[in-house]
């Protein structure tokens, strides 16, 4: 089920974060959202007054334990009077509701949308949130580490893939913040010994091969056609959205592939007309919280053949550095989780790359690039392509 | 107009506009407060999970069948999460079953005194079931380095006595010594109702 019908173009001309830490003890949840908001206005060159609405998002609200923070936000935000929408899908919320203001733009509904994910980690214990007794079942899982774990052993047993490709990725992508000044895991040092022998958490996942907690905010400034024909800056104009959801446990599901991913990475690539994605697509920003998730991914969404994509890892294929598909050229996941923000994150570096603007994490002439969330049990999915050039 | 590379140059709107009145400036900012929150709440289960609870106080794990693919989901919800639609069948599944898959746990949760790590987590699917459930596989004599994907096991209920209407009848699940049972393959490539029951 591809979109149908007419529909704006819509165009990203702003992209605004915050340095992620451990701890942004300086600022409160509004500070933290106004300095994204602010950068991303900065960018684009507009104030308050260009923007009709805001879209945000942030992980289930007993995560921070303040409950409907949208309500008081608005007000630090400098938006009062303005409509602002929150979207709720578990991991996946900032790429959701990055989908949810562009499809406001592509509806016609509002010309000019500012678009925010945050999470204030250091305020809340993840963990705990997630591991929550439930009255009716037995509840022993120890955080989204303790529920990926399994699934992360069964595609090793499957794929027979080597033990140490997770450790690939996990060092991969630490090199790769090394690039990117915003990104909260800066550790020159790391060496592939150092992740093998970090210690196991949820075996078979190691310390290093996990994401960090992160304080952050990101914000995009998303604009109708004429706004981005007439922007003087850089612009990432979107070329396919997609969201797709399942239960997460029903009896035949392929919890390593689920149909979900599956069909939402079809329909995306449709809608961009890219028939290999591969080939097509010069940079990919994937949501990758634990290091195996990025050859599960690489498979899923069409980049390799099933039980092919420890080899695409192993090979180089996805590093910065030589690879044809370079994946997370900012960190990823597995460098910032500010958890609401974590998926519009992946969405804005997927758009600072078409708009040759990421720095020293630049692929050199990108012109297409993915930007990939997923939440829950691995059921809720949000992805989006965007280029440089007008679809 | 360029994207900000430098995090420590704040937006320009934000950049000196926050200054502490002269009366405030020897004392130390307030950063945070721990304020600990206490919520109890009453919770009503619904027709399918008030009769998967009184099994359980018989010592019985029932599931619901979808009506289109005959698949059987654990514990029941009135509804198939397959096709949509409403259940009209219940039937007892064993308490014995397989790993679907696991890990070992190695870390403590919060507030959870319970849990005594290294414990193993498991999906452990009965027999009868399609569907798995998270579930603690123990035993005195369990060794972790033997725990694998498609191992026997067993559910290990509290003394008939103590038995009440919930989950945590079972206490954990043990390994029965039986053969590894063949486990599905989770990579195929196709919709769920191509499947069927067991």
């Amino acid at each position: 089920m591809g979109s149908t019908g007419s529909k704006e173009r819509a165009a990203v001309i702003g992209v605004g974060q915050t340095k992620y830490s451990s701890t942004r003890g300086d600022v409160s949840m509004a500070g933290l959202v106004r300095e994204a908001a602010y950068r991303a206005l900065e960018m684009a060159g507009r104030s308050w007054d260009d923007i009709d609405a805001v879209v945000i998002g942030k992980a289930p609200d007993f995560f921070e334990g303040v409950m409907m923070p949208e309500i008081y936000l608005a007000e630090a935000l400098g938006c009062v009077g303005k409509p602002i929408l929150r979207v709720h899908t578990a991991g996946s919320v900032g790429g959701s509701t990055a989908l949810v203001a562009t499809s406001l733009v592509q509806a016609g509904i509002h010309g000019t949308v500012l678009t925010l994910g945050f999470e204030k980690q250091s305020e809340s214990n993840a963990m705990w949130a997630l591991s929550l007794p439930s009255p009716f079942t037995t509840s022993i899982n120890a955080g989204a580490g303790g529920y990926f774990s399994p699934i992360i052993r069964r595609y090793m047993e499957v794929t027979q893939a080597p033990e140490l490709i997770g450790a690939m990725v996990a060092l991969k992508d630490r090199q790769h913040a090394l690039r990117n000044p915003y990104a909260h895991v800066q550790d020159p040092d790391l060496t592939f010994d150092k992740v093998v022998e970090s210690p196991m958490l949820w075996d078979p996942i190691r310390f290093s091969e996990t994401c960090p907690s992160s304080d952050g905010a990101c914000a995009l400034v998303l604009t109708n056609e004429a706004g981005g024909d007439a922007h003087d800056g850089p612009v990432a104009w979107v070329h396919g959205t997609a969201m797709r959801s399942e239960a997460n446990n029903y009896g035949g599901r392929n919890v390593v592939s689920p149909q979900a991913s599956e069909d939402c990475a079809a329909d995306v690539f449709a809608q961009a007309g890219i028939t290999n994605p591969r080939k097509e697509i010069d940079a990919v920003e994937m949501y990758v919280p634990f290091s195996w998730y990025e050859p599960m991914w690489l498979e899923s969404l069409g980049f390799a053949e099933k039980g092919e994509g420890w080899k695409m890892v192993e090979s180089g294929a996805t590093h910065m550095d030589g690879g044809d598909l370079p994946v997370n050229c900012s960190g990823g996941v597995l460098s910032s989780n500010p958890i609401g923000a974590s998926g519009m994150i992946r969405f804005a570096e997927a758009a600072l790359q078409v708009m040759g603007e990421a720095g020293e994490h630049q692929v050199d002439g990108a012109r297409r690039s993915f930007g990939h969330a997923y939440g829950g049990g691995a059921q809720y999915y949000a992805m989006w392509v965007v280029g440089a050039d007008k679809p | 107009m360029g994207y900000n590379q430098d995090p420590s140059v704040p937006p320009a709107a934000l950049s000196g506009a926050v200054s502490i009145p002269d009366a405030l400036a020897d004392l130390e900012p307030v950063r945070s407060v721990t304020t600990p929150l206490r919520m109890e709440y009453t919770a009503t289960p619904g027709a399918s999970l008030s009769k998967y609870l009184r099994a359980m106080k018989e010592k019985r794990i029932i599931g619901d069948v979808c009506p289109d693919t005959g698949m059987v989901f654990v514990p029941p919800r009135g509804v198939s999460p397959v096709s949509g639609k409403r259940t009209t069948e219940t039937v007892d599944v064993a308490d014995e079953g397989y790993i679907e898959s696991f890990n070992i746990t190695r870390i403590p949760i919060k507030g959870r005194d319970d849990l005594h790590p290294p414990y193993v987590s498991a999906w452990v699917v009965p027999d009868g079931s399609n569907t798995g459930s998270i579930a603690l596989v123990a035993g005195d004599d369990l060794d972790l380095d033997d725990v694998r994907i498609g191992m026997r096991v067993k559910a290990v209920w509290k003394p008939d006595d103590e038995l009440e209407e919930s989950a945590a009848n079972i206490l954990h699940w043990e390994p029965t010594g039986e053969p590894d049972a063949e486990v599905p393959d989770m990579m195929r490539i196709g919709r769920p109702t191509d499947g069927g029951a067991q």
